[in-house]
């Protein structure tokens, strides 16, 4: 269908549907037929768009999102109404959570019984409310293609977010004029606009000249702004330190002399010891979430705060900060930046550098082979193996945290993890997503045993799709987050945190996904090497530690230097425990 | 405290939803919300009354401010504004009762809207307290209320300005905008305020 005719043509909703997507540059959708939405797939074959058959509609939700992340294009999940509509409920919540832009389109009852009970209808509007940036109920097939340019363009514009479309199966049906051009969306929203002479951008810059002790805070708005380079050379320049959040990592080189690594919860000690003794931080596109604050009474007390963040709501939400440059962080740091003139060695450069002290030590990496294995090597030797190149789609627990210590991003949207909301069972289907965005780029799935088993289901669809992606799980036996929780907090008592799996191996097998076993860290090159030199699918099944736990950690509600170190020899308290 | 949020939201349906669901998510009670059309074609204005502390109000302007369909909010609590409400008071008397009430409405500058040989129904506007106040005197000289309706605070602000969650993200001439699509000249609406000023109507 052409988009470019310039009398409207005459097309069916559901034409409409798939003519608007092709006009919004959609080439690939991942979705699940049903009764409401059937007209929809009827139309499908009349349009050059992929359509991924997922194998659960939550699948669908985190495809979408995984390729979003990947990409940063718009991802588009389709369910049906009721029941396939409620499974995307978690995939929009954790785009929400993490700011993701998508559109779901979900069919819904005939508008004639809207309200009535009917079979497989769901107020899927009412239920997602809290959890899109923005919903619509259609019921006329004239307002499907405004509508879902609007879709387009609010999940794309200011902070990014889901976008839900409901559309009823008689607004598929009927028939009504299509005109692409006409029916696109007007920005209704003023997009915030900070010139470089405005008193907010001169009280910035004054504070990061006069600043001793300054770090920047790199959130996942680096990232989706594009503002890498303005970011690199405000660190340059003025010489100071980044430290990245969880969504943060790869916006900023973490190979870059002046990248001091994670903050938070499970950031290094010396990279959350320099927040707390910072004179000024620098967010950048994040928002002080309680797993990079600690407890906020004790939160970088000694710091004057500049937020530069492109959504109101953020600003003095968590932290009150003294200055808020509201607005595409990238436009923001363009007006910033020539106010700034460059500085020479920074001594305080150097003092955080010392703050490592002896953590290079303890730190697990550094162990010789000891005849365990450890996560913390599988990841990291997968760093090695891979370059740092691939795409690292993770789930959410231990295994997370290691990978965000130990594989080292240097590029945007090269890892694809769920902060926000934490959701498990996310990583399978998130690679699926992000290795149809970017099919020429390696994608690695790293998931635990107890998430992978969550949506283990779109094995199925990785094998029809014969997609390339590589799985290694991150098999200890138990919830490894939970149990490590329980050991801290719960006196060790394990309850309901182990787990028992499959064989991955042979549940790969039986998809005609090829895998291996490793039990050694002797065998990790060779596996890996393995599912790197094969076309299509491979699953590794790593048979870690059983009761490690990822360091350092701070316990929640402690204050941020308050941490839980990493033990005197990691090499025998872990082996004690096996 | 008490928040007055003032928001201009598209008239559209469930937009009512989104906003007060908002206030669910907090836990936070709207004690009145008035909406009706505004002087912009498919633009709704809603006067949202809540108690909470002091330093939620921004907060909530902002987060009301993320919902799609709201262009503009402010919270006018602490500022310079004209609040009125309206209510409808139903009060039992008769004939032989009847007097006493005229002479309080005509104290109280509120009007008779409804006569019957059981009942009158009193209509009066003005800030909250006004309305408290009468209803407080008819409780205390003795007659009895049968029903009360209230609209609600709709506040407005005096002078000229603009909407400070625009003002924070430094987006200039929204303002104007919204004016000029009203059809009313800037000066035409400041000679406005000053002949009401002049008139002692606020």
């Amino acid at each position: 269908m052409s988009k470019t005719k310039t009398e409207a043509a005459r097309l069916t909703g559901s034409e409409i549907i798939w003519a608007t997507l092709e006009g919004e540059g959609v080439r690939e959708v991942f979705g699940y037929p049903g009764g409401a939405i059937l007209p929809a797939y009827d139309a499908l074959r009349k349009f050059p768009i992929r359509h991924i058959l997922v194998r659960h509609e939550q699948g669908a939700a985190h495809m979408a999102d995984g390729y979003a992340r990947a990409s940063g294009k718009v991802g588009v999940a389709i369910a049906t109404s009721g029941p396939g509509a409620t499974n995307l409920v978690t995939g929009l919540a954790t785009a929400m959570m993490d700011s993701i832009p998508m559109v779901c389109i979900t069919g819904q009852v005939s508008s004639k019984v809207l309200g009535s009970d009917a079979f497989q209808e769901i107020d899927i509007t009412g239920i997602t409310l809290p959890i899109t940036k923005h919903n619509y109920l259609v019921t006329r097939a004239e307002d499907i293609a405004p509508v879902l340019r609007e879709a387009f363009l609010i999940a794309q514009s200011g902070r990014p977010g889901p976008v839900l479309v409901d559309i009823t199966k008689d607004a598929q049906q009927s028939i009504a004029a299509f005109d692409f051009a006409a029916a696109a969306a007007k920005p209704h929203r003023p997009h915030p606009m900070l010139s470089a002479e405005s008193a907010a951008v001169l009280q910035a810059a004054e504070l990061i000249r006069s600043a001793k002790r300054p770090v920047i805070l790199a959130g996942h708005g680096i990232i989706q702004s594009g503002a890498r380079n303005q970011v690199i050379t405000l660190a340059e320049r003025m010489q100071i330190p980044v430290t990245p959040t969880l969504l943060g990592l790869g916006g900023f080189p973490a190979s870059h002399p002046l990248s001091i690594g994670m903050m938070g919860m499970h950031g290094e000690e010396w990279v959350n010891n320099a927040i707390q003794e910072a004179d000024l931080l620098i967010a950048c596109g994040m928002r002080f979430d309680d797993r990079v604050t600690g407890t906020l009474a004790t939160y970088a007390l000694n710091a004057k705060k500049i937020h530069i963040e492109i959504d109101p709501a953020e600003i003095n939400k968590n932290v009150k900060v003294d200055v808020a440059l509201i607005g595409d962080l990238a436009e923001v740091l363009e007006a910033l930046l020539p106010h700034l003139a460059p500085v020479g060695e920074s001594a305080w450069v150097r003092e955080v550098n010392s703050m490592k002290g002896e953590c290079a030590v303890r730190d697990i990496i550094n162990l010789p082979d000891n005849g365990h294995l450890y996560a913390a090597h599988v990841i990291n030797d997968l760093w090695h193996a891979t370059d740092g190149k691939s795409i690292v789609v993770t789930d959410v627990g231990q295994h997370q945290m290691w990978e965000a210590q130990y594989y080292k991003h240097d590029e945007p949207r090269s890892l694809v993890t769920s902060g926000g909301l934490g959701t498990m069972g996310f990583a399978l289907p998130a690679a699926i997503g992000a290795k149809v965005a970017c099919p020429e780029k390696e994608v690695w799935v790293i998931a635990g045993d107890g998430g992978f088993q969550m949506t283990a289901a779109e094995l199925s669809t990785i094998a029809q799709e014969n997609l390339d992606i590589n799985i290694a799980v991150i098999n200890n036996g138990y919830l490894g987050m939970v149990r490590q929780w329980q050991e801290f907090f719960y006196d060790k008592n394990y309850e309901s945190s182990p787990i028992l799996s499959p064989d991955f191996v042979k549940l790969a097998d039986a998809h005609g996904i090829p895998g291996a076993t490793v039990r050694t860290r002797a065998e990790v090159d060779a596996a890996v090497k393995t599912a790197r030199g094969r076309k299509g699918p491979f699953l590794i099944n790593f048979l870690v530690e059983k009761e490690d736990s990822v360091y350092p950690m701070i316990p929640g509600g402690s204050a941020l230097h308050e941490m839980i170190r990493r033990p005197d020899n990691p090499l025998i308290e872990t082996a004690s425990d096996s | 405290m008490l928040h007055s949020f003032v928001a201009l939201v598209e008239d559209k349906p469930g937009v009512l939803t989104r906003v007060a669901s908002l206030f669910r998510r907090l836990n936070i009670n709207i004690v009145s919300l008035t909406v009706g059309r505004s002087e912009k074609v498919g633009v709704s204005r809603m006067t949202i009354v809540a108690e909470s502390t002091p330093t939620a109000g921004h907060r909530i302007m902002a987060s009301l401010y993320k919902l799609e369909n709201v262009l503009q909010v402010d919270d006018v609590g602490q500022l310079a504004c004209v609040s009125r409400e309206l209510a409808l008071i139903k009060v039992a008397a008769t004939t032989q009762t009847r007097s006493h009430i005229f002479e309080l409405v005509e104290v109280f500058r509120a009007r008779i809207v409804d006569l019957a040989p059981e009942s009158l129904m009193i209509e009066i506007t003005g800030v909250q307290s006004k309305i408290e106040g009468l209803i407080q005197v008819l409780q205390e000289s003795g007659d009895t209320i049968l029903e009360v309706s209230r609209t609600g605070r709709m506040v407005m602000r005096r002078g000229q300005h603009t909407s400070r969650v625009l003002d924070a993200m430094r987006i200039p001439g929204v303002e104007q905008i919204i004016v000029e699509d009203a059809g009313i000249e800037p000066d035409s609406r400041e000679s406005a305020t000053l002949m009401a000023e002049e008139a002692g109507l606020q």
